[in-house]
């Protein structure tokens, strides 16, 4: 497989040389295989959303080298296309919308590719699909009358459409209620089976990502505290224990067995399998409860 | 008469064409001192019930009362609005001043408080929700997480009776999120403010002595959360899960096992199984 991002000794300043100078990044080095998940994870001001945007070119690295699909970041002539590799959903991304109508706003982006009028529809009724919106219904509404839920997929179908190599969605669920949230682990998961696109998911929220990625990389302060393969972080004691709630519930009950010693008869895997395994070290103690 | 009562609440609001019913046949009373947390999906009418609480919004039938006073009744708005405050969703919409602790002294300067108590109440309010640091910084160069305890602390420094909050931690990291929910407990545990606390996520309802479940304009279900995270299927009929720790409490119950005990997280259900 071949390395589709390779950031090497990364650091990233703001504003170099000012009073306001903030270094956000230090020394970071992550590799990334196509068709692989990442799951970026850290606090407010961790400096997530900074990768997100180097990686598409929009801010290029202070020290060090971010190479992306082959291209360096830093060399201006080449950055200049990469918006058409590397998709970037920003927080939020339903404030952006500024189109009139469903189509033209999921059109936007494609029209500046030099398509015809028949790809750009069908590449739109496509991508409205992928989203879980039924094109025919929606493509002539206003978007400004549509729930806040509706307005994010329509947000994300407009860069789906673009087909982007990698595609990087900064806190895609914040905001949204766990029926909005469940409809976009579907769009994610939808991309995941497709093994040639690359997806990078920026949370705050541990439990959102760990079940979907295949690497996880945790920011502390601008610091790359974590990298590596999910089976991997569950063996780091260390930085479980700092993050003890916010893992997925099941984990919760694996960690806390782990931690008193308990051997489990299998693995956890969700919550149900994690209910059986309390269980049975119940009933291996029976007499005593 | 202390305390919030709903009676007979309907709300309807005009659309293009039709009216559009947002609640329907509301009837609850909340006591001075309880911690009640509302749940219900985006459309439940969370939301409308806020704003009709501090009458921003007036009931389309039924009346509203806050400590016996009607919020349809013009001349009582400035005291109910004392009486309780509001913290919305999205930050941005409800930060006016230049300088933090300005924004939070807003409010209690308008009380016409001494101004050595403003300064103690913006201290105490900047403290709970740990952003002393950030006094002196300008509102709008926040995170958005730390832009929404800054809204939080300019309703707290007006020290209400009653405090109303509409999805407060949506921005909050988890443990930006945990440290905003211990401190309301300790605000209705020690300061006895009657907290209301609305959210779509289950998990920050937890630490509320009663629920109250909307679903579709109408209350679904209500009791305390054992009673409510205990009732998965009805829950789950509405798009909504219990709390992790309130499914592995009733998958150990199905099996025969009782679980008395009181716990707050799973590491401490565990814990409990382990000593046994």
């Amino acid at each position: 497989m071949s390395k589709i991002i390779d950031i090497k000794d990364l650091s990233y300043i703001y504003l170099p040389g000012t009073a306001y100078q903030q270094q956000a990044l230090n020394n970071i080095n992550i590799s990334l295989n196509q068709g692989e998940l990442l799951g970026l994870f850290g606090g407010n001001g961790s400096g997530k959303s900074t990768l997100a945007k180097l990686l598409n070119g929009l801010i290029y690295p202070t020290t060090g080298r971010v190479t992306v699909c082959g291209i360096d970041t830093s060399i201006k002539a080449l950055r200049n296309d990469l918006w058409k590799k590397v998709g970037l959903v920003f927080q939020y991304p339903e404030q952006q919308i500024f189109e009139s109508n469903v189509y033209d706003e999921v059109a936007y982006g494609l029209r500046n590719l030099d398509l015809s009028e028949s790809e750009v529809k069908s590449r739109v009724y496509e991508a409205l699909k992928r989203v879980g919106l039924i094109p025919n219904s929606m493509v002539n509404l206003s978007p400004v009358k549509l729930s806040g839920g509706v307005r994010r997929r329509i947000a994300i179908a407009g860069i789906l459409a673009l087909e982007p190599e990698i595609l990087v969605m900064d806190e895609p669920m914040a905001g949204l209620d766990p029926l909005g949230q469940k409809l976009m682990l579907d769009i994610i998961k939808a991309r995941q089976e497709n093994k040639t696109q690359t997806t990078i998911i920026i949370s705050h929220n541990l439990k959102d990502i760990l079940a979907l990625a295949d690497k996880i990389a945790i920011l502390e302060k601008g610091y790359l505290v974590f990298y590596g393969e999910v089976p991997e972080l569950l063996n780091h004691i260390d930085i479980l224990s700092k993050f003890r709630l916010e893992l997925p519930d099941y984990l919760q009950v694996a960690y806390a067995l782990n931690a008193r010693g308990i051997k489990t008869n299998s693995e956890i895997n969700n919550l149900h399998e994690a209910g059986l395994e309390l269980i049975r070290i119940i009933s291996s103690q029976k007499g005593k409860f | 008469m202390d305390g919030i009562q709903l009676i007979d609440v309907s709300k309807e609001f005009k659309t293009a064409d039709s009216y559009k019913v947002a609640l329907s046949s509301i009837n609850f009373t909340i006591h001075e001192g309880e911690y009640i947390g509302i749940l219900g999906l985006n459309q439940s009418g969370k939301s409308t019930l806020a704003r009709l609480l501090n009458g921003l919004l007036k009931p389309t039938r039924g009346r509203v009362l806050i400590n016996g006073m009607d919020t349809d009744s013009p001349q009582q708005l400035k005291e109910i609005r004392q009486l309780l405050g509001i913290v919305f969703p999205n930050p941005d919409n409800q930060l006016i001043c230049p300088i933090v602790e300005e924004e939070i002294a807003f409010g209690p300067e308008n009380l016409g408080l001494s101004p050595s108590e403003v300064h103690k109440r913006v201290s105490w309010a900047l403290e709970i929700v740990g952003m002393q640091e950030m006094r002196n910084h300008a509102p709008h160069l926040l995170s958005g997480g730390q832009k929404q305890k800054v809204a939080l602390a300019s309703v707290l420094a007006m020290e209400p009776s009653y405090l109303v909050l509409d999805e407060p931690t949506s921005m909050l990291d988890p443990l930006s999120r945990r440290e905003v929910l211990e401190h309301l407990r300790m605000i209705n545990q020690e300061n006895h403010m009657t907290i209301i606390l609305i959210s779509h996520n289950p998990e920050d309802l937890m630490d509320a002595k009663r629920l109250i479940v909307l679903n579709e304009g109408s209350i679904y279900m209500q009791g305390t959360p054992k009673e409510v995270y205990g009732d998965m299927g009805k829950l789950g009929a509405v798009g909504l899960n219990p709390p992790g720790l309130y499914q592995l409490i009733q998958q150990l119950e199905e099996e025969g096992y009782r679980i008395d005990d009181n716990f707050e997280t799973i590491p401490q259900l565990v814990e409990k199984i382990c000593q046994k």
